[in-house]
Parts: structure tokens; sequence; C-alpha cells
């Protein structure tokens, strides 16, 4: 293997973009101020946002704004003209700034995207890649900060990836733009700057394969993008502490590798979800049907859920941090699932 | 066509509100870059003359809707700048507790049915604040205020349209300050006016100069009028510029800068304000500055109030949930 190679997360994302759009001239990218400064190519005003975490800043100088298009404040247009233009034989990645928007552009994704394959009796396909940002810890309040997956997983028809690697939002990002059907990754916003191993070439994660992040025999950790980081830090007083966690990285809500979470948790016996979504009719209690379901005979203690709390996500700082789940919160719930004593 | 729209004793009172508006704002951005303040923040510098001269011709039960931008609406519509200052810090005594921030406060009391994280999400609203108006027959008007490109969300189309066929009386106050984030005005919409728009409609439109609270004031009173008497909606369109980034850090590299320079020195409502009164001598140098230091004073102590205010209580998290 080359020497290691390091980028963030956010780079991670703007190179398989890059990389897969300058290899296939299908592919368009729209979304609100990916760009910046539209329509003002001539004055050397444009590319001077790059979206609002400045993930693809470069990106339209390089490709040209003919492929990377700036929309208006049109969530359900733009995003219903992605899904239709998407089944024509282009590629489109439709960024949408962010999931707390979805409410806007849903329906085209959900009653629209979702259906296309499914109606048309398998013959026609809907090559959309949606990006949004999704995610807590930053203080943006109720409207920018929500994690919504759960909701895009309950609709049969769309695909679910929620990388929490800078490896595999590259990869996963490459397999999506691939894929025949629409996928909407959620890119949590709190991860951009996260650093790890990139190759440079491009390379797909395939959708549906959840990882192991970290081996161990006494409990499985099953994780949701950012509560990978916690439930690391977690596992390190864990392991202090005389308990081994096996953490296994979802990684792709729809399609669902069943086969690692269930294995795992055939091996260890015991089962704590940690997600960072909320608590009812969410991707946590899904999971932990599923082991319920296939599973229970090997299960030794209740099937534990850390995520966070019921409410809007707060504003201020000390209140965010009460909602969302925190590493005492995966301990005390690893005790729990475990029975033993904190 | 009447010279000088604002009564002369109500001179003062536009001055205080827009005054207060630019200093609290400079303040907040003081205290932003200090660090103190979460989030991000979206500041009305520029703008003051527009929601100061429209809510001059509103009552405390008059309803407002407002944006990611609203720190200048609830400030011109009579909430409590402490209460203002502590919620954009997270603090227990805010508006909202601290649960909500900069871009999510409401102040019922005071008439204003909230500032959003979602462009477009305040023209629904104002329409069933007016329709509830017209049903009870109270008097009260609606007022949803928004930008130039928020008029590019469906909800502006299907909620303008509403007020026009049911005749509510509600006033849409389109703030145009040319750019929606760094989208430029002319390249996320056609028109240039927004106020044509109104004649697809139905309804009556009009134009101001959103640096001239005269313009403001008159175009908003008599707006307001028709509404109260039951002609239905308005669509104004204020012409306007922020003279700071989308929100503080954005380094507005997507501007032009003789246009900004052109703005902050030329197009400064504070300063047309000023100008007017003093040539016309409707008001004197020295009670200008009167009200400045006052209102310098109220600002001081709403931040001091807010820096002192404590933090929420970690078992606030879940209050009000049901
Ligand atoms: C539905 C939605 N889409 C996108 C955004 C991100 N965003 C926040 S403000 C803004 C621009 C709004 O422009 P305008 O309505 O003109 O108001 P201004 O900021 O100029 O006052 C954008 C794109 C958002 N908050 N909500
Ligand atoms: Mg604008």
């Amino acid at each position: 293997m080359s020497e290691e190679r390091k980028i963030t997360y956010a780079q991670a994302i703007k190179e398989a973009m890059v990389q897969e759009m300058q290899k296939d001239k299908d592919i368009i990218f729209i979304g609100q101020d990916i760009s910046g400064g539209a329509g003002r190519e001539k004055d050397g005003l444009t590319d001077t946002w790059g979206g609002s975490f400045g993930v693809s800043k470069g990106m339209s100088t390089l490709l040209g704004t003919n492929r990377v298009i700036d929309c208006p404040l049109s969530e359900a247009g733009y995003m219903g003209a992605a899904v239709s233009a998407s089944t024509t034989g282009i590629k489109v990645i439709s960024e949408l700034m962010f999931n707390d928007f979805l409410w806007l552009a849903g329906d085209q994704l959900f009653n629209g995207a979702a259906k296309l394959r499914y109606l048309s009796g398998g013959t026609e396909t809907c090559r959309l890649t949606v990006r949004t940002v999704m995610g807590g810890g930053l203080n943006a309040g109720m409207h920018h900060s929500q994690s919504l997956y759960s909701l895009a997983a309950h609709i049969p028809g769309i695909k679910v990836a929620i990388p929490s690697t800078p490896y595999d939002a590259k990869g996963m990002l490459v397999a999506a733009i691939r894929d025949e059907d629409p996928v909407i990754i959620f890119e949590n916003k709190a991860l951009y700057n996260v650093e790890g191993y990139v190759p440079e070439e491009l390379y797909t994660v395939p959708l549906g394969k959840a990882r192991i992040a970290k081996e161990g025999s006494d409990v499985t950790i099953i994780v949701m993008s950012r509560m990978l980081y916690v439930a690391l830090e977690a596992e390190e007083n864990l392991k202090k502490n005389g308990i081994s966690a096996e953490i296994i990285d979802v990684r792709s809500l729809v399609p669902l590798d069943e086969n690692v979470i269930i294995d795992s948790v055939k091996k260890t016996g015991h089962v704590v979800i940690v997600d960072e979504a909320l608590p009812r009719c969410s991707a946590a209690t899904d999971l932990a049907a599923l082991v319920a379901d296939k599973s229970i005979d090997y299960i030794d203690g209740p099937i534990k859920t850390v995520t966070s709390k019921p409410c809007p996500v707060p504003f201020s700082p000390i209140l965010e941090k009460e909602y969302l789940p925190s590493k005492e919160d995966i301990i005390n719930a690893v005790y729990e699932a475990t029975n033993r004593e904190g | 066509m009447e010279k000088i729209s604002i009564p002369i004793d109500r001179l003062g009172e536009a001055y205080e509100k827009m005054i207060t508006i630019r200093k609290a704002e400079e303040a907040f951005e003081k205290v932003y870059m200090d660090g103190k303040i979460p989030g991000f923040l979206h500041l009305y510098l520029g703008e003051e003359a527009i929601a100061s001269g429209v809510c001059m011709n509103l009552k405390r039960s008059d309803y407002v809707t407002s944006t990611h931008r609203g720190h200048g609406h609830f400030i011109a519509k009579g909430s409590d700048i402490k209460k203002i200052a502590a919620e954009i810090m997270g603090k227990e005594t805010g508006l909202c507790k601290g649960r909500g921030g900069s871009m999510h406060m409401i102040d019922v009391e005071n008439g204003l049915y909230g500032s959003t994280g979602i462009v477009g999400g305040g023209f629904p609203p104002a329409v069933g604040l007016g329709l509830a108006a017209k049903y009870k027959k109270t008097g009260q008007v609606s007022v949803c205020f928004f930008g130039d490109g928020a008029v590019n969300e469906g909800t502006f189309h299907e909620a303008i349209n509403l007020a026009a066929i049911w005749s509510l009386p509600i006033i849409f106050i389109c703030e145009n300050n040319l750019y929606a984030q760094s989208a430029p005005q002319e390249y996320h919409q056609k028109v240039k006016d927004i106020s044509k728009r109104a004649e697809g409609y139905g309804i009556e439109g009009e134009t101001v100069d959103g640096m001239d609270i005269f313009q403001i004031y008159k175009a908003s009173r008599d707006a307001v009028e028709r509404a109260r008497k039951g002609f239905g909606p308005t669509l104004l369109e204020c012409k306007t510029y922020l003279f700071t980034g989308h929100y503080v850090g954005d380094p507005r590299n997507y501007r032009y800068k003789k246009e900004m320079e052109y703005y902050k020195n030329e197009r400064d409502c504070i300063k047309i304000f000023e100008e007017k009164v003093l040539n016309e001598k409707l008001i004197t140098k020295d009670e200008l500055m009167e009200i400045e230091r006052k209102v310098e004073r109220t600002v001081d102590e709403a931040i001091r109030f807010a820096e002192e205010s404590s933090m929420p209580d970690r078992s606030e998290v879940m209050k009000d949930v049901y």
C-alpha cells in the first residue's frame, strides 16, 4: 500500500465529485450556492462560496457553470427537476443545503423519485444522488441541526447512506453516483473537518455494507454517522473497565447489511444502538427490532438504544449538549445491556 | 406628493428605532466576534429603515412574521432588546429561554410570530394570522417580511394568492437587498421590481426606496390603512442593501467592491434621514445626539444584561415536550 494520504471528509466528498465528473461527462451537479456569485463569471466573482461549508469550492471553475449549477431558493422546484432530468440518461448530483429542508423537497423525492422504478414495472430508473447535511453540535438551531435519515429510510425506493469517515464519504458517494436508483447521502456537518486515509484514485464503497470499526467480544455497539466517534471514546473507557466492545458502523441504512450486524450480536450477546436521530419510529428502533427478530436467542440482556432527546434541537450550547447522545450515555447503556454495575 | 410623510412629533421615534437596530446589530456583531454568540448570525445592518418605517404604522396587537434576519423586525415591533440579546447568546432570560437563538425567536406578546431558519417559512403563517384577524373582526393587520430570495419559494405564490382571493389584511414587505446568500438577484430571478408580481395576483403593489424611511413609512401607512378597511393585501417592495455579509464571517467576495462602497457611503438610511431632517430644520443636531446617547445606554445595558444572565439549566431540555 502506498503511503497513507490523509484528507478531510469535506475534501474527500469534493474529490469524489470532481474525479467522477471529469470521467463521466453525463454528470451535472446542482444546488444552492454550490458555486457562488452565480452569473458573474466575467467579473471573476463566481466560485466564491462553494456550498455553505465550502465543500465544492473550485468545482465550477474546474468543470464549468454549465455542469455546476447554482439554484435559487426553490427546493421543491430544483429537486423535482433533478429527479426528472436524471431519468433521461444524465446523472444528477443535487445538493440540499440542510436536511431540514427535506420537508420542502420531500414531495418530489418521496412521491416522485422513490416510486419510479416500481411504477414503471422496473424499466425506468432515476440516477439521482442527493447530498444533504445533517447533525447537531454546532449550535445551528432547530432548523439547521436535525438528523432526518430515518424519514428517508422509511420510504421504499430511496437508498440512504450515512458515511462517517472520509474514506467512506468518498467511496459511497462514487457508488451513489454510479447507482441506477436514487440515493440520499446524509453528510454530517460536524465531520467535515475530520481527517482520514483516502486513496487518491477512484474507488467505491458498495452501498449496503456495514463495517466493523473495532473488533471486540463483550458487547456490540451499533453506530451511525458521527456517533462512531463518540462510541470510540466510550470504547476506550470501557476497555479500561474490562469490557471489550465491538463497534459496527452501519454506513448504509438502505440497503441494510443485516449479516454483519447479526453476526456481531450473536458473537457478543449484548447490544447497544447509538443514533443521533430521535428515539421514536427511527433507525435505532428499527435496528433494535431487527436484532430482536434475528438474534434474540443469543442475547443476554436488554437491547439498549442511545439517541438524542425527543425535542426540537435546542440552540443554547448547554441544552444542545444535553440533547445529543454522550459518551457517558453510551457507557451507561453498555453497563445496562451487559447487566453490569457502572 | 407629501414632502414629509412622518409626523414631525414622531421623527425622534423614527430615528430612535433605526439607530437602536444599528447599534444593537453592531454590538451583536462584536460579541459574536468575541466568540460569545454561537451558531449563525444574520445581521440587519443597512436595512434598518424598513422595519422601522413599517412598524411605526403598527399597533402592538398587529402581527408580524419575520425571517432568518429578524433582529430588526423584533426591535422595531417593540420586543425587549435585553431579551433579544439574551436569546442570541443562548441565555435563560432570552425571549425563548435560549432554545431558539437568533434565527428562531418568537414574542407573541408583541405580535411577533417568529423568525425562522426556513426561508419562505413566514408566508403561510402571515396568511393564517390575517385570516384570524378578518374572521374575528379585530381590525388587526398581519405583516410579512421576506427577502428577494424568498420570493422564489413556492410558499410565496401560494400564500399571496390566498391572501388575495380572501382579501385578507396583510402587507407583504419584500426587503430586496439584491442578494440571496451568494446569488445576485439578476441571476436568481428575471424580474427586477418584485412588486410587479402583485399584478399577477390581482393585488396592490409598489416599489419604494428602502433607504428612505419617509417613503417606507408612507407606503406602509397607506397599505395598512387599506388592509384595516378591508381592501385586502399589498405587496410592498423596499430596495435596500446589506452593509455586512450574508452572515457574520461572510467575506462578500461575490459582490462588487464599488457597489458595497456606494451603498455604505451614499445610501445609508440613517445618514439620509439625518441629512433630510437637519437640512429642513425639522429637528436639531442636539436632539439627534441625545437620542443616540440614550440608545447607546440601552444597548450597553442589554448586552450587559445578556452577558450576566445564566445559561438555561440542563433539565430545561425536555420542558414543554408532550
Ligand atoms: C428553505 C431554505 N433554503 C435555503 C436556506 C439557506 N439560506 C438562508 S438565508 C438564504 C438567502 C435568503 O435570501 P433572501 O430571502 O433574499 O434574504 P436575505 O438573506 O438577503 O435577507 C439562504 C439561501 C434556508 N435557510 N432555508
Ligand atoms: Mg436578499
